[in-house]
């Protein structure tokens, strides 16, 4: 069992825990990830690592509810344990194994869409530790579920905040906040962007008209997260790659986002009837043919 | 008086019921049956079946004893040389190993050495017979990794020899291939599998689950910081091939390890446990193995009608027999010497059907089979929602690419001697389909005992 040590609502739809895995704290190093499953019935679920504590033998994760499983981990308190907690998976992000000397002479451009703040940190993080200085862009729907601003603030060389109804900071989506950077001149040698698939794909396309080489973090269905049954599977330069090993981390301006986004709705419509399940207790009973849950 | 030709048969649950459930197929012999089974057995003094038993256990033997109603002296018998007699007698291929050398063979059925076997294994975890523990520790300390057959046979070895062995595995439940892939409907969980590793455990085997070896931590910290004296590596051929086909990353295609894993480990057949698997209502599953059955018949029992594609004809399919006749039984329709080219999309990127060609046999290839061709212009389409891709597994290079001198071959198999599991670096032995690629049950276990013989051989004269 993995102890919870902090259950905490980041915003009205995104939850932070800090978990007791040491092995996993021991290892991990920024872009890799956990596979979470909350008890015997429960699915497994990958979540990206958003801080770690080696010490402590401590691992953060962050996560949004979209479907049946990640809603019922919002139940979980401080003191509850996951029964399982696997990691880290994947591979660090390409940085990590550079030469500090030479990333140095780099201009890091980080972008994160919604909880897409939680795995770009760790990144911007260990960047400040190596003395580097980057600019990070995050961007939400409203003020209310920007997260993590304190320490995105605090690691961040210029840290720029985008709301797209415009509650906050930069008005508008993060692409417009990309070309708004490009255009005052800034000089970026490499973007990561992280967030859902739909805004990394366009991030991608803002890139490519910018020349930015550009990372981007894939986030497809698993199961085992250690190659072994290839439901993560992703075109990468019209290549069929495994997300969970040789990623999750691809060359953003190769990846087909179409076949990505088709890839991730596989299983919409059961998990629509597992959705419902959850919210609707005993009183569903699926089938009726009424409600859509059918096919 | 029973004609002494013919084995005695076995109980099975009717082909149409259990096409619709998971419950297992065979219930095996009572005792009844199976001494009447066993007084089949002449007790050769030469006997031919046991040079087919790749770990040689002393068949005749362990009949005599069944013939006798002595179940668990039988059962003594065959822990001389097998870990895991109720998964191998239910899973091993006997018509190609003991049994196709059996004397009453040659003129009439071969005795039914495998349910003997099963049944020996059923008796002894029903009434609780267990294996001797060591009666203290050597304090020699053993990391096994992976829970599979090998793993498992060498862990149980070496703690019977006092050692002190921690098992370490990437998934969340223990067992390996023998709970992710073979389904409940041929070895049950809970009745056999899991009582079989309680059995490792009782000897003092520590577990350790959700521990992926060259990412949670790797052999050289093992040894180095947690102290481990030597390290058995039965990390199996887990790695799922693709043909690299149109269409093929398109929603409804999947391994047959994806397919079997939602079904066998995360219980996706059963609506108590939230993972989900899409059934499918017509499904192709290409290849001809044991997986591609399994993937079949679990497809059939969620409901689909089921085709198994394959590019060979019914002779060269690799599966067991008992598992090919039991499939067709079922209603599984086996669409042979035939080969898929693509596989069509719809608008929303599910599969909608395949086009698939004809084949010939040819001369022989390297595997002594006749090597299949295509028929030119023999294409034709299939109206299809789901395929599933059983094409083999190899070995996942994560163990050896984070391993210092580590050999591996051409084919990502990890370089040990057949004797005693020595790999290229001292104190590090491995076995299984990690070594061999994807081969059997009995063979994994064998090389499990192999690798613990070589590591006693290493430890026991420090
Ligand atoms: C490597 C990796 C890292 C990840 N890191 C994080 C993280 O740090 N925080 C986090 O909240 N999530 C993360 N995810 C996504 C997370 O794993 C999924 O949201 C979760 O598995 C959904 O489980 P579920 O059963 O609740 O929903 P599902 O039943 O899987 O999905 C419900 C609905 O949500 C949609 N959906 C599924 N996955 C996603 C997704 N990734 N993004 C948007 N919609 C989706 C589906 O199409 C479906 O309609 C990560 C995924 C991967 C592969
Ligand atoms: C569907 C299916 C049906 C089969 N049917 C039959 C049959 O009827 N008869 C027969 O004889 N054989 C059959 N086989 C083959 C047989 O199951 C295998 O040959 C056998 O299980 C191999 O045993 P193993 O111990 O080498 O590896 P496995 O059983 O594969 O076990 C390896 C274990 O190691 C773990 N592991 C891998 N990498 C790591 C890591 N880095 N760190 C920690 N743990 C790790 C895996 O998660 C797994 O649990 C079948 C195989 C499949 C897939
Ligand atoms: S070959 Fe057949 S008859 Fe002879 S000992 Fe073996 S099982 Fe018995
Ligand atoms: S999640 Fe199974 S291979 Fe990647």
């Amino acid at each position: 069992m993995y102890k919870i040590l902090k259950a905490e609502k980041l915003a009205a739809n995104i939850y932070l825990m800090d978990v007791e895995a040491p092995r996993v704290a021991k290892h991990c190093e920024p872009g890799q990830f956990v596979i979470v499953k909350m008890d015997e019935k429960g699915e497994r679920i990958p979540l990206t690592i958003c801080d770690y504590d080696r010490e402590a033998g401590i691992v953060t994760i962050v996560f949004q509810p979209v479907g049946a499983s990640t809603t019922k981990m919002t139940n979980l308190k401080a003191g509850d344990a996951f029964r399982d907690f696997t990691g880290p998976l994947g591979r660090p992000s390409e940085f990590v194994e550079e030469d500090v000397e030479e990333l140095k002479k780099k201009k890091f451009l980080f972008v994160a869409g919604g909880v897409g703040a939680a795995p770009v940190y760790p990144q911007v993080k260990w960047l400040k530790e190596h003395g580097i200085d980057v600019d990070v862009i995050v961007g939400s729907k409203t003020k209310d579920l920007l997260i993590l601003e304190k320490e995105m603030e605090a690691v961040a060389g210029n840290y720029y905040p985008c709301t797209d109804d415009g509650t906050y900071g930069h008005a508008g989506m993060v692409t417009t906040m990309v070309d708004e950077l490009v255009e005052k001149g800034n000089k970026y040698d490499v973007c990561v962007a992280i967030g859902p698939m739909i805004m990394m794909k366009f991030t991608c396309l803002t890139t490519k008209k910018h020349d930015i080489p550009t990372i981007v973090s894939m986030n497809p269905i698993m199961v085992d997260g250690t190659g072994m049954c290839g439901a993560c599977r992703v075109i990468v330069g019209g290549e069929v790659k495994f997300a969970c090993v040789d990623g999750p981390e691809f060359d953003g301006h190769l990846v087909d986002f179409d076949n990505a986004m088709k890839r991730q709705q596989m299983y919409k419509t059961q998990e629509g009837r597992a959705m419902l399940k959850v919210q609707e207790g005993d009183t569903h009973h699926g089938g009726c043919g009424n409600c859509g849950g059918e096919n | 008086m029973a004609d002494v030709l013919k084995r005695v048969p076995v109980r099975e649950q009717d082909a149409k019921e259990r096409a619709a459930n998971f419950e297992e197929v065979c219930y095996g012999y009572n005792k009844e049956e199976a001494m009447e089974e066993a007084a089949r057995c002449i007790n050769c003094k030469n006997a031919k079946c046991i040079t087919g038993c790749p770990v040689a256990i002393n068949i005749p033997g362990f009949i005599a004893q069944v013939k006798e109603g002595n179940i668990e002296e039988a059962y003594k018998v065959i822990g001389e040389s097998s870990a895991l007699p109720a998964i191998c007698g239910r899973v091993c291929p006997q018509e190609s190993q003991c049994e196709c050398k059996c004397i009453r063979g040659i003129k009439g059925d071969p005795v039914s050495i495998g349910k003997l076997e099963r049944f020996v294994a059923d008796y002894a975890l029903e009434h609780d017979i267990k294996p001797a523990k060591a009666d203290k520790t050597n304090g020699h300390k053993v990391a096994v990794i992976g829970s599979g057959p090998s793993g498992l046979t060498c862990a149980g070895d070496l703690a019977k020899l006092g050692y002190e062995v921690t098992v370490f595995e990437a998934l969340h439940e223990l067992g390996g291939v023998l709970v992710y892939g073979i389904p409940e409907f041929r070895l049950p969980k809970e009745k056999v599998v899991k009582k079989e590793i309680e059995k490792v455990k009782e000897l003092g085997v520590k577990f350790e689950t959700n521990v992926v070896i060259g990412k949670s931590t790797t052999i050289d910290q093992l040894m180095e910081e947690e102290d481990f004296e030597a390290v058995f590596i039965g990390s199996g051929a887990g790695l799922p091939m693709f043909m690299g086909i149109p269409g093929e990353t398109a929603n409804g295609v999947f391994s047959a390890n994806e397919y079997l894993t939602r079904s066998n480990l995360m219980k996706a057949f059963d609506d108590n446990y939230d993972t989900p698997i899409a059934a499918g209502k017509k499904v192709a599953v290409v290849g001809g193995g044991n997986v591609a059955m399994d993937a079949a018949r679990t497809a059939l029992r969620l409901g689909a009608e089921v085709h198994i594609v394959y590019r060979r004809s019914e002779a060269e399919l690799p599966a067991r027999v008992e598992e090919v006749h039991h499939a067709k039984e079922e209603g599984v329709i086996f669409d042979l010497l035939t080969n898929p080219k693509e596989i069509h999309v719809d608008e929303n990127g599910w599969v909608k059907g395949m086009t698939v060609i004809k084949m010939e046999l040819g001369e022989p290839d390297a595997s002594g089979r006749r090597r299949p061709v295509e028929i030119p212009g023999s294409e034709y389409e299939i109206e299809l929602d789901t395929v599933i891709m059983s094409l083999g597994t190899s070995p996942n290079p994560l163990i050896a690419s984070t391993t210092k001198g580590l050999e591996t071959n051409r084919r990502k198999c990890i370089v040990a001697e057949e004797e005693n599991g020595q790999t290229s670096k001292a104190a590090v032995f491995a076995g299984g389909d990690a070594v061999t690629g994807a081969a059997t049950v009995i063979l994994a276990m064998g090389a499990g005992k192999a690798g613990a013989k070589g590591i006693h051989e290493l430890l026991s004269e420090k």
